[in-house]
C-alpha cells in the first residue's frame, strides 16, 4: 500500500501496538519549559524513576520570563521559582538547559529549529500545543500534557492512537501583502476551530513549496488552532539548506546517511488520505480575526458575518462578539486599536521582523498605539541587529524587547489591559488570552505594522504600493 | 499521578452549553505558575466564575447552588480546545468532577483527562441536547455514566446512549492504572527499539 509522509514517520516510531488501544510511540526529541514540566519531574521522582535518555530532552525558559531587564533577578517570586525548578531539574538529570540570558535561549519552537534539534523524520513532543511548529521540517511534532512529559522523561515513549490523515493543498501564488500567517488563518477560518480534530495534516501544493522555512513554521504552528494534533510539510532542498551546519544537525557521514533517509520522506502518489481539501491562493487576502477563537477570521476588507450565515450556535457566536464589543456587519478596517504585539512562536522569527520593517520603515508609530516587539530568540535579536532592522524599528518610534512568549499568553507582565484592543501576530484570540478582559485581533506582521502606523486596523496593501 | 478508580457514576450535572470552551477559560495562564499540583480548583474557570474584583458571577452555572456537588459537567461542542496545559484537566478533577460529557472534545484535553482520572464521554449532538434540556427543566436531573458497559443514561427517562473508549484506556480508568505503569513494564522492548533510531 502506498504511504503518506505521515505514515512513514509515524509507523517507523511505533514500538508496539496495544490491541484495541494506542500505539507505544517513540519520541526522538523532547522539549521542556518551565510551566508544564515541574509536576512531571515531581511525578518521576515520587515513583523513583530516572530520566532514561537525558540527551533527547532539551530545556529552555520562555513562557514565564520577563522581556525587559533579563539580566536582573526575576521580580515575580512565583515565576522565579518556576525558572529555578526548570534549571534545577535539568541540572539534576543531566538535561541541557538554556536559561534566561543564555545565547541559545528563546521560545522553544524558535530555538529548536535554530539549533538543528528539529530534523526531518523525527518525532518531537513538548508540553505545549504549538509544538506542531516543527512539522515544517517533515517531523511529526505535537503538544502533550504533563503526564506525558513524565512518560517521555521516564520511558522516552508516550501512548497515542494514530490520528486520521488530512491533506490541505493550497495552489497558485500568493498576492501582494499576503503571508504564511494569512494562509493559515484562511485555512482555519474554512475549517473552523475544531474542523481538523482527530487529524494530522499534511500541507501540500505550490504555496507551501514556494514558502520559506519561517513561513512553513508559521503554518504548521497554527495547525492546532483548527483542532489538528499537528501539521507537516515534506522536506525539500529548502529544508536541508536551513538545517545544514546548525549546531546539532548531523555532520559528515552522519549527514549523508540521514539525507538518504530524508529523501524517502514524501507522500507517494496513490497514498490515501481520510479527507482532503484544496484552496486557491488567489482567494486569500490579508486576514484578521474578529471573535474569540482563531476560526473566526476573514479577509481584512470584509465585514463581520451575521450569526445566521454561519454554522454553529448563535448564542456562542453572539457571546463572542459581545466580548469583543463588535457587531455583526461591522467592518474591521478603521477600528481604533490600543496595542500591537509582534512576536510568539507563530511570528517571532527574522522574516516576521523583516516584514514588519518593510512597512514601518520611514514612517512613525501612531501615538495611540502601545507596541510590543518581542523577538523569538536571542539569535533572532542578533540577526535583527546584523541586518540593521533595529535602527528602522527605533527610528519609527518602536522599542525592541528581549525574547520570550510574552504577551501571547501574558503569563509575565506583558498584559493587554482589560477592554483594550490589540492587533497581535500570536496564535490565540481567546477571551482574556492576552490579559483579563483583553481583546485580540490575530493577524500577520504586515497587518500589525500597518495598524501600528495608522492607529486603526489597516490593510497593509495600502502601505505597500 | 494516582487517581480514584472510575466504575459507575450517578450524579447531577453542571450544564455549560457554550461551544469551543478553551483551556484558557478552564484555567487562565496567569494561574499556571505553581511547581506542584495543588488546589487547581481555586481558579477553575476563574474569569467566568468571578468578576475582576473577585466577587462571584451568580449566573454562571458552576456558581449556582442548585448544581453544587455535581460530579459531571455537560459541556458544549469542542470542549477543551487550545492550550495543552494539563492544569485544565487537573482543575476539573480538583473541582470534584469525574466526568465531562460533550458532543466533541479537543484531542489534547481529552487525552489529558484520561491521564488524570476524568472520563471524557463523547455523545451525539442530539443526546447532548437532550441532556441540556433535561437539566434546564430540572436542575436535579441525574445522569448515570456506566464505564464497564460504556453507556450514559438520563436516569429519569431511562433514555441512554453508548460511548466509545478503547479497551486499554477503559481498563486503566476502571483500575486507576496509568500509562507509566504500562511503559515501565516494557522497558526492555523500548531500549531495544531506541538502539535502532538513527538520531
Amino acid at each position: 500500500m502506498a504511504n503518506t509522509l505521515f505514515d512513514k514517520v509515524w509507523d517507523s516510531h511505533v514500538v508496539r501496538h496495544v490491541q484495541d488501544g494506542p500505539d507505544v510511540f517513540f519520541i526522538d526529541r523532547h522539549f521542556i519549559h518551565e510551566v508544564t514540566s515541574p509536576v512531571a519531574f515531581l511525578g518521576l521522582e515520587s515513583r523513583g524513576n530516572s530520566v532514561v535518555y537525558p540527551a533527547r530532552t532539551f530545556a529552555t525558559a520562555d513562557h514565564n520570563t520577563p522581556t525587559i531587564n533579563q539580566h536582573l533577578p526575576v521580580a515575580d517570586p512565583l515565576s522565579a521559582n518556576q525558572l529555578d525548578a526548570l534549571e534545577n531539574n535539568a541540572a539534576k538529570h543531566g538535561i541541557s538547559h538554556w536559561g534566561l540570558g543564555d545565547e541559545n535561549n528563546g521560545i522553544v519552537h524558535v530555538v529548536g529549529p535554530e539549533n538543528g534539534i528539529t530534523l526531518p523524520g523525527a518525532t518531537i513532543v513538548c508540553g505545549d500545543s504549538h509544538t506542531s511548529t516543527h512539522g515544517a521540517f517533515g517531523a511529526i511534532a505535537f503538544g502533550i500534557g504533563t503526564s506525558e512529559v513524565e512518560m517521555v522523561l521516564s520511558t522516552q515513549c508516550i501512548m497515542q492512537p494514530k490520528p486520521m490523515k488530512m491533506r490541505i493543498n493550497v495552489t497558485g501564488a500568493l498576492g501582494l501583502g499576503v503571508t504564511a500567517k494569512d494562509v493559515a488563518l484562511y485555512i482555519i477560518a474554512k475549517q473552523t476551530t475544531s474542523g481538523a480534530t482527530g487529524y494530522f495534516v499534511e500541507y501540500a501544493g505550490d504555496v507551501f513549496e514556494d514558502m520559506s522555512m519561517e513561513g512553513r513554521m508559521t503554518v504548521c504552528n497554527l495547525s492546532i488552532e483548527m483542532g489538528a494534533r499537528g501539521g507537516m510539510i515534506a522536506p525539500d532542498e529548502k529544508t536541508y539548506e536551513y538545517i545544514k551546519g546548525r549546531a546539532q544537525t548531523p555532520k559528515g557521514a552522519a549527514w549523508d546517511k540521514a539525507m538518504k533517509y530524508w529523501e524517502t520522506l514524501y507522500t507517494e502518489e496513490d497514498a490515501a488520505f481520510d479527507v482532503e481539501f484544496t484552496y486557491d491562493a488567489a482567494d486569500i487576502e490579508p486576514m484578521i480575526t474578529y471573535g474569540t477563537n482563531p476560526g473566526m477570521g476573514m479577509g481584512v476588507t470584509k465585514s463581520i458575518p451575521t450569526a445566521e450565515s454561519l454554522e454553529g450556535g448563535v448564542e456562542t457566536y453572539r457571546k463572542s462578539l459581545g466580548y469583543m464589543s463588535f457587531n455583526e456587519g461591522d467592518s474591521m478596517i478603521g477600528k481604533e486599536i490600543d496595542f500591537i504585539f509582534l512576536g510568539s512562536c507563530t511570528n517571532g522569527r527574522i522574516e516576521d521582523f523583516r516584514g514588519f520593517c518593510s512597512i514601518v520603515k520611514g514612517r512613525q508609530k501612531a501615538s495611540n498605539v502601545t507596541a510590543w516587539l518581542v523577538p523569538g530568540s536571542h539569535k533572532v535579536v542578533a540577526q535583527i541587529k546584523e541586518e540593521g532592522l533595529d535602527k528602522i524599528i527605533t527610528d519609527a518610534g518602536f522599542v525592541l524587547r528581549e525574547p520570550g512568549c510574552s504577551a501571547c499568553l501574558a503569563m509575565n507582565d506583558d498584559k493587554v489591559p482589560s477592554g483594550k484592543l490589540s492587533v497581535s501576530t500570536s496564535n490565540r484570540n481567546f477571551e482574556g488570552r492576552q490579559g483579563p478582559g483583553s481583546r485580540t485581533l490575530l493577524a500577520s506582521p504586515l497587518v500589525a505594522a500597518a495598524s501600528a502606523i495608522q492607529g486603526v486596523v489597516t490593510d497593509p496593501r495600502t502601505l505597500l504600493v | 499521578m494516582a487517581y480514584d478508580k472510575f466504575q459507575v457514576l450517578t450524579s447531577t450535572a453542571y450544564p455549560l452549553p457554550t461551544e469551543n470552551v478553551d483551556t484558557d477559560q478552564i484555567i487562565p495562564a496567569r494561574f499556571l505558575k505553581a511547581t506542584e499540583r495543588i488546589d487547581f480548583d481555586v481558579n477553575f474557570f476563574r474569569d467566568w466564575r468571578y468578576n475582576q474584583d473577585g466577587s462571584p458571577k451568580p449566573e454562571f452555572p458552576l456558581n449556582k447552588e442548585i448544581y453544587a456537588g455535581s460530579k459531571i459537567l455537560v459541556g458544549g461542542r469542542n470542549f477543551g480546545s487550545g492550550s495543552s496545559r494539563e492544569h485544565a484537566a487537573w482543575s476539573v478533577y480538583d473541582f470534584g468532577l469525574r466526568c465531562v460529557i460533550s458532543s466533541a472534545f479537543a484531542d489534547i484535553f481529552k487525552n489529558n483527562c484520561l491521564n488524570v482520572g476524568v472520563l471524557p464521554v463523547q455523545v451525539s449532538v442530539a443526546f447532548a441536547d437532550t441532556l441540556f434540556a433535561a437539566i434546564m427543566a430540572d436542575p436535579k436531573t441525574e445522569i448515570t455514566v456506566d464505564l464497564p458497559n460504556q453507556r450514559v443514561t438520563l436516569v429519569v427517562t431511562g433514555v441512554s446512549e453508548s460511548f466509545v473508549i478503547n479497551t486499554y484506556k477503559k481498563d486503566n480508568m476502571l483500575n486507576g492504572f496509568d500509562d507509566i505503569d504500562y511503559l515501565k513494564n516494557i522497558e526492555n522492548e523500548i531500549t531495544a527499539f531506541a538502539k535502532t533510531r538513527p538520531f
